[in-house]
């Protein structure tokens, strides 16, 4: 029991200077990035300039997986393309800049960096596996 | 650890230069997510206190290594398809695991299944995109997740 909380406390110091930190700067991007700009240009295409903007908008306002259903929802109505829905989930859940901060913390700035190259590729190509499964009868319903 | 302490202030300075009032802001929803993330913090950094206390460090290199082969990649890419940890909290959790001797394909596997895996909230996805959708695009990041740790492996 006492080794337990000797490595509870360790883990806790480590971690525990450094957050309040990482969380002030991601208060600070979070006040300072003009959000309404980048979304302005969603749907507009769906070909690369499409994808480059619901990638943009992922990564500067991320969150949980399920936090990204409710845009998906938005973005299709505002006719973004399957792929691109698609492509938002990933990388809304997995690509987020305030996470960047964490990721390089924890772990390393080539983890960080190998993780974002190899996720963007497979996400995108995710998209377009999916945009050919579901094919025409793509639809997303509001929930609740 | 000294680079963030000068990159902080610099910023933070900078900030308060240029808008005041954005600055406050920023800094209290900095707090804000801080202060609701810390319980589920605390908790998972309980639950690697006990894993680390009853796992020796030569049990988890030889399972979750970076020698441990396939059942350590499915292992974790099952257990992160299940969870539901904040991103927040699964950083330290993965850095903890890897000082520890876990391999960074692991590591990399079990952060994206995480949260590109979501069980959990499937019902909800399928309220979404419907049956189909929702359960193929979950079989594709599984997937997926292991593809990434495994193209992440091969560079350490």
């Amino acid at each position: 029991m006492i080794q337990i909380i000797a490595n509870f406390l360790r883990f806790l110091r480590e971690i525990i200077v450094i957050l309040p930190l990482m969380f002030l700067l991601i208060g600070l991007f979070d006040v300072w990035v003009p959000k309404e700009k980048i979304e302005k240009h969603i749907g507009h295409g769906s070909g690369l300039a499409g994808m480059f903007w619901v990638i943009l908008l992922a990564v500067i306002q991320p969150g949980p997986l399920y936090g990204a259903f409710p845009v998906a929802y938005v973005l299709y109505k505002k006719g973004a393309s399957a792929r691109n829905i698609f492509i938002y989930l990933g990388t809304f859940s997995c690509m987020g800049i305030p996470m960047y901060l964490f990721e390089i913390g924890f772990l390393g700035v080539k983890f960080w960096f190998l993780r974002l190259i190899f996720s963007l590729l497979v996400f995108i190509a995710i998209g377009f596996i999916m945009e050919r499964y579901v094919g025409k009868d793509f639809s997303i319903k509001e929930a609740r | 650890m000294q680079v963030l302490i000068v990159v902080s202030l610099i910023c933070l300075a900078f900030s308060f230069f240029v808008n005041r009032q954005k600055t406050f802001a920023g800094m209290k929803r900095g707090a804000m997510m801080f202060f609701n993330l810390l319980p589920a913090l605390l908790i998972v950094l309980f639950l690697v206190s006990v894993f680390v206390y009853l796992v020796p460090e030569k049990v988890i290199v030889e399972y979750l290594g970076a020698q441990s082969g396939p059942l350590g990649v499915i292992t974790a890419a099952l257990i992160g398809s299940v969870s539901l940890i904040p991103g927040f909290v699964a950083f330290p959790l993965a850095g903890i695991l890897v000082s520890k001797g876990v391999s960074y394909t692991i590591a990399a596997v079990f952060i994206t299944s995480l949260m590109m895996v979501g069980t959990l909230t499937l019902p909800l996805e399928i309220k979404y995109f419907g049956r189909k959708a929702a359960i193929m695009r979950n079989v594709l990041s599984f997937f997926g997740a292991i593809v990434i740790g495994l193209l992440i492996g091969m560079f350490y």
